[in-house]
Order: C-alpha cells, then structure tokens, then sequence
C-alpha cells in the first residue's frame, strides 16, 4: 500500500438484473482487499453519488470502469458514452454487456409487441384507455427498438464473461485489470474442467434429443444421455458449477475465444458426435431440437442480431 | 419548481424521484419513476418451460432465488407433478438462506445505512462508512454471515448466484451428510449473528432520531402475505392472507387464485405498473378503507401473520405486534430483522430434519398445461404465470413482482417524506437522503419492477413554476 497510488474504480448497470453488482459484493472478505488497492468513485447500487457527481470527474480520471449490463435505453446509451469518456480502461463486465444474455431475446421482437404484451394484452392489467407509458411532464427515457451490447454503442478495453462472472472468473479478471493487462480467462471449453468429462462420448446413438426434465439423470455426460449442454462450445473459467448441481450447461460464459459464433460451434459439435445418418433420422433428430435460438444463443442473440429481426418487416 | 434525485442509489435497478413544489417552494406532488423495462413477458414466449426458472431468475440478480422458486413451482403445477416432501423442504432451505443474505444485505450495505449511520455525507452513506463507524470486525461478521447463507445457496442450487437446482417437479441434487452438518453449523451462527444485529438495531430503534424517523410516514394501507396453516410467515409456501389496515382478515386464499384479487392499473409516467385490490377499486394514490392499495414485504407479512415459526423470532414478533397493527413505514426495517433472526432458525431447523438427506429428489412431470406460482420474495409477494402448449412450450407468461406491488405505496411514502422535509424551496443532499430512506424502506427492487421493459439508479429532479429549478444529484 505505502507510496502506492489508490486505482479509481467505477461500477454502473445499465439495463441488467443487479447480479454482477452482487458478484462483485460476493468477492466476500476480498472485497476488503481490492479496497486496499482501488477507490470506488462511483456505484450506484451501493454508493450515493449521482450523475452529476460522474459528470464532474475529468476526462480519463477513472482508471478502470465496469459497465454491467445491456444498452436498452437512452440513459444506458448516454452513460455509457459517458463513463468511456472519463475512463482509461472500460470493461464490459458479465453476460448483457458483452453479448446481451437472456434480455438480448427481446430482438427477437419489435419494441411495439413489448410494449402491447405488456401493458395492453396483460391478463391482469386494466388500461381501458389504452396508455402506453412516455413523457409528460415526467421525462422517461426512451426504450430503444433493440437492445445493444457494450461494444456495440463504444469502445471497449476487455470483457469478463458469465451470467454474473463467477468467482474464480472475476478474481482472475481484477488482479489482470489491476495490472493493466486487458486479455484474461481461459481459452478452452468448459468440457475441459466438467466433472462428468470422462463419460462425455465420440459418437452417440440417439433418435431424439431429450429435454432435461425428461429423462432421469444416470450421472454421465449429458450429450452421452442425448441430454442438450452447451459445454463444447461454452467458455471454461466456472468450474462446472451447474452441472455439478446435476444440471446442464446453458452457455452463459458465452463463445470460447477465437470462436465467433456459440451457436454455430455447438450445432457442429452435435454434428459430429452424431456421425452420418440417413436422411429421415436426420429430420426426426432436428425436430426433437425445440426453441433453436433460445437454447443455442440463450445469452448471445444481442451479438448475434444486432439489428434485431426487424429488417424484414420495416 | 421541480426536484430530482437522478439516480436513486442504494437499491437494485434503476429509478428516479421527481418533486413539484408549489409557489411557496413546499412540495405539492412527487413522483417515484423507474424508466426501465427489459420485456420478459414477451421473449420467455417459445421458450422451454423448464428453461423458466433459469430465464427468470435473471429478472433479478438480488433475488434470483425468488423468481427461480417462483417459476419451479408454477411449473410444478403445470406439470401436475408435486414435488416429494423432501425436495420441498430443500426448497425451502435455499429460500431461508436467501431470505437471510437478501435482509442481511438490505440492513447493511443498501437502507440500513439511513438507520445505523444518520444524517451523515454521501462520501459516508456506504458500507465503507458504516465499517469506519462501527470498526472492521463488524464489517467482517457482515461479510462472514452473508457469506455462509450464498454458500448454502451454492451448495443446493449449484451457484451461489442464479441457481439452477429447482426443476419441474422437484429439486435437481441433494444434500449429503456432511453437507447437512455444514449447514447446521453455519445456520447456528447465522441465528447469533441475527442475534446480534437485533441488539445493533435496537440502540438505534430506542434513540430520538428513531421517532422522527417513524414520523416520516405512515400508511394505512391492505396488507398482503404469506401465511403456513398456524397463519405463521412463510417465505416459501403457504395461502395468501390479506387483511384491511384495522388487521381484519378480509380474505385467505390458494395461491393460484391470487389473480381473481388484484388488478394493475397503468400511469403514463411509470414503465412500471400499480396493483390493487380488485374489489375495493383504484382510487388514485391515497390510503385508508377505501383505497385498493396494499403493501407487500417484511412489514405486511408480520402483519398479516399470527406469529413466526421458531420460537426466538416468535417472541420478537410479540413485542413488534404487542399493539396491533404496525403502520409506520420505516418500521420494515424492525420487521427485517425478525426475519433474518426466522430465517437463520429455519434454516438450522430444517438442517436437523429427517427428510433432509433424503434421494427423493423429484416428481416426473406428466402432460402440460397452466401454472401459477407465488412465494414470498424477500421484498413481498412474488407471483409467475404460465401457459404451456403441448409441447412444453411457453405460450403465455406473466410475472407480477413484489415491488410492483408496493409501487403506489412506495410513491406516497415518497411524496409523504417530501411534504415534510422541504420547506419553503429549501433543498440539500442530507434532506434528499431523507426522502430517498423513505423508499428504501420497502428495500425496492426496481430490477425486478422493470423486468418488463429495462432496469438502474434513481434521480430526483425539482420543478418550480414549470421549470427545472434543481436536478437533485443531491449536491444542490
């Protein structure tokens, strides 16, 4: 500590469900000794400093800014830009900021269905009048047509991955940023530190992929089981957690590096552990796969979609 | 003129508090707004229903473990698959472990702060403070027992945050022997340690700054809560109680029937929508017999409940409701403490029952159809809706979360603690604080109000004479 200078954090969420901020709460006795090493100037989930306290700050004065969450509004879009324009080093921390997680699913529709889904069809509101919530003398910012990850509104240093970081991901991530170094975590795939890795099959004989709440578990490899995990194309860094809960894997940690689409790398797994087939088997596998999207790119449709499917109906 | 407290901080997800203050500079209306929404509803449509309880827990990274519960249990009904008694009660010590961290977090890192810290700089008005204040050991214990109940959480659900081991029917792993003895030994701290954190809270609750405090706002609104079949508070099961503001039980009811109850009415300045009572009717945001507004949380269990489970929080529930019905807002934060103290009981007795160890684990679940799900989030009534298609697959999704349900409570308690703190357009950080503990008590979770549309901190700003007269960043 002595004649060390104190490094200036910041945390902010944009539209996420808080669990990175409790990730970072859940460093536990840690947290004690990353304060020894940074000053928190701002997060608003735990601290009281407000926007205006942000805007003071000098351009590049915060060395390294976590922003968990997605871009969904315009206020997520404007403090974005704003806390890369006061920090050296801007991180995208967890899932929604990197690729969107499971709140990129909304691109799969246009911002009118959200809006009429939610407060007109809803079963158990009464809004006879038909109000849709905007400003009056209330300013609410607008909720944008597509949510956008970090990297797709500004420039972004490093990324910690996972739906939030888990802990052995995170502490990895802090003590790199610490130093300055903006590349870390593993580059393999989490069938590499699963604890049922030793089942995991070449090939398997299968005439339908089962449903996790299908079939009772035997313990081995759930491709083994003909059981979806999204372990071969899902980056390592978590230990496994869910599937030593007995339940497979959903992908959170997004991509391993170097591989651009999660998606695409799992459905080649699946190709190649189920060898050559006739053409009828084929079809009767592929339609025993339910919900492609949401099980293949459960957390990175914002990465994938940009856009969102719009563009074919505007 | 107009007020604004941009963003609100201390509190999950995002808001906003607006102040009008009439000619004179006193407050004629405010206005607590939440301007997110992330559309859940709409995209866990086409999804696999077992997906639900990991899709949804991501409403809230706080209390994932609400809405991982929520979902299994409508998808236990919507698979007419009950899940075995066992797996029911490991259920159920998850959701005690939850119940103790999310409390433990609310009382010392997020509201609590107001309480145990006062009128004091923003600089100070953090868990940083309150450890240079109170000293690091109990920083240390903070973060010792708040640790121990996300590992519980971590041992049963696979994570220590969003975890995966509720499924349709049941529970997805077990708890081996030495395991369990883990858990007893962690719950028995955790019961000295709620313990401990009743006496830290009390000096406060005896104190005159206590008083005014409690001055800042009181509420006679409905009540609404979980009861077991003794009507005792429970967090993970039980029928839905709800009584008027005189304690009168005015219904007690299944959970699945919840719906016939309440309806949401929408305010175009709000993403986030107002519940009430369906037979008394919305009257606009104003409390008594009259008004179908009600409150959900720590407070509205303790008052729609005959006592507590276990026999130390029991007594403290005596002494909290020694003369009825409790109306002051900030006493949530003395409902709080009692069900940490509960918790932290439950869990160590559930730790000690016969059934915990158990391998029956889950019922398969048979051909789909709707289900309703309801427990007690940590912040109130929790309630997730399905329907499925044949296929298992999510035809229609509804989710009211318990901050919703305190949405017009919450803007009252607002605008009440505003009408007494500014006075004559005179306005500063320590005075927006007050109005801003004026929410915290409900220890709102605008993440999960917001999972609609989108979710962050709140902001107040101040309007006088149709202008923008101060932005409240609290540094006016």
């Amino acid at each position: 500590m002595e004649g060390k200078e104190m490094k200036k954090i910041a945390m902010y969420w944009g539209a996420g469900c808080g669990g990175c901020d409790v990730s970072l709460l859940s460093l536990h006795e840690k947290i004690l000794d990353l304060l020894e090493e940074a000053e928190i100037v701002f997060w608003p989930c735990a601290m009281d400093f407000k926007y205006e306290d942000l805007e003071k700050m000098k351009d590049g004065s915060i060395d390294i800014a976590f922003y968990n969450g997605a871009i969904r509004t315009e206020e997520n879009e404007e403090i974005a830009k704003l806390l890369r324009k006061k920090s050296k080093i801007l991180v995208a921390y967890g899932s929604c900021a990197t690729e969107g997680c499971v709140i990129g699913l909304a691109n799969l529709y246009s911002r009118e269905e959200i809006f009429d889904t939610v407060y007109l069809k809803n079963e158990t509101t009464k809004n006879e009048d038909g109000i849709i919530p905007s400003s009056n003398d209330l300013h609410l910012p607008e909720f944008l047509p597509h949510l956008k990850t970090l990297e797709q509104v500004v420039k972004v240093d490093a990324f910690i991955p996972g739906c939030p970081p888990p802990k052995p991901v995170l502490e990895n991530a802090l003590e790199a940023l610490l130093q300055g170094k903006t590349e870390f975590g593993k580059s393999v795939a989490l069938c590499d530190e699963c604890p049922r890795k030793d089942s995991k099959p070449e090939k398997i004989e299968i005439n339908k992929f089962y449903r996790w709440h299908e079939k009772e578990d035997n313990g081995d490899c759930f491709l083994a089981q003909g059981i979806i995990c999204m372990g071969p194309a899902t980056r390592a860094g978590c230990e496994a957690e869910c599937i030593s809960a007995n339940i497979p894997c959903t992908g959170c940690m997004g991509a391993v590096p170097k591989v651009r689409e999660q998606g695409i790398s799992m459905l080649s797994a699946l190709a190649s552990i189920l060898g050559d087939m006739d053409e009828e088997k084929e079809k009767e596998i592929i339609e025993s796969l339910q919900d492609v999207v949401g099980t293949f790119y459960k957390y990175a449709t914002a990465k994938l979609l940009p856009e969102g499917r719009l563009k074919d109906e505007s | 003129m107009k007020v604004s407290i941009d963003p609100i901080t201390r509190l999950e997800g995002h808001g906003k508090i607006d102040i009008f203050l009439d000619d004179k500079g006193n407050v004629d209306r405010a206005y607590m707004q939440v301007p997110e929404l992330r559309g859940f509803e709409m995209f866990c449509v086409g999804r696999k229903a077992e997906d639900m309880p990991i899709i949804t827990a991501r409403i809230c990274g706080v209390c994932p473990e609400a809405h991982h519960m929520a979902a299994a249990k409508a998808l236990d009904m919507a698979f007419h698959a009950e899940p075995p008694e066992p797996a029911k009660k490991l259920r159920e010590l998850l959701y005690n472990a939850y119940i103790f961290y999310d409390h433990c977090l609310h009382l010392y890192y997020l509201g609590g702060i107001d309480v145990l810290l006062g009128d004091v700089s923003k600089e100070q008005r953090n868990i940083v403070g309150l450890i240079k204040k109170f000293g690091v050991e109990i920083g240390k214990e903070v973060i010792k027992h708040r640790r121990y109940a996300m590992e519980i959480i971590k041992m049963l659900g696979g994570r220590e945050i969003h975890p995966v081991s509720a499924i349709p029917g049941g529970v997805s792993k077990g708890l081996n022997e030495e395991e369990r003895r883990e858990v007893e030994s962690k719950a028995k701290e955790c019961i000295e340690f709620a313990k401990k954190s009743m006496e830290i809270f009390k000096k406060v609750f005896e104190s005159k700054r206590w008083n005014e405090l409690l001055g800042l706002d009181s509420l006679q609104t409905y009540y609404m809560g979980l009861v077991d079949s003794n009507n005792y508070v429970n967090y993970y099961d039980g029928d839905i109680r709800i009584v008027a503001p005189d304690g009168k039980e005015v219904a007690k009811i299944k959970p699945e029937k919840i719906l016939n109850y309440i309806e949401e009415h929408v305010e175009k300045w709000s993403y986030v929508k107002f519940p009430y009572l369906k037979e008394i009717g919305w009257k606009g945001l104003v409390d008594g017999k009259e008004s179908g507004v009600y409150r959900v949380g720590s407070l509205a269990r303790l008052n729609v409940a005959d006592g507590m489970n276990s026999k130390e929080a029991m007594k403290e529930f005596e002494e909290f409701r020694k003369e009825g019905i409790v109306h002051e807002t900030f006493a949530y934060y003395h409902a709080r403490l009692i069900e940490m103290l509960n918790a932290a009981e439950r869990m160590h007795a559930l730790a000690l029952d016969d059934q915990i160890t158990s391998d029956d684990l889950c019922t398969m679940p048979a051909e789909a159809g709707e289900g309703i799900g309801v427990v007690e989030a940590a912040r109130g009534v929790l309630i997730h809706h399905y329907e499925l298609d044949e296929k298992g697959l999510v035809k229609k999704a509804n989710m009211i979360v318990a901050t919703t349900n305190n949405n017009a409570a919450i803007n009252m308690s607002v605008a009440n603690a505003a009408r007494k703190v500014i006075k004559g357009g005179n306005v500063n950080d320590i005075l927006l604080n007050k109005i801003e503990s004026a929410f915290r008590c409900y220890d709102p979770c605008l993440a999960c109000a917001s999972h609609a549309l989108g979710s962050t901190p709140m902001i107040a700003n101040i309007y006088w004479k149709g202008k923008l007269y101060k932005r409240l960043e609290k540094n006016v």
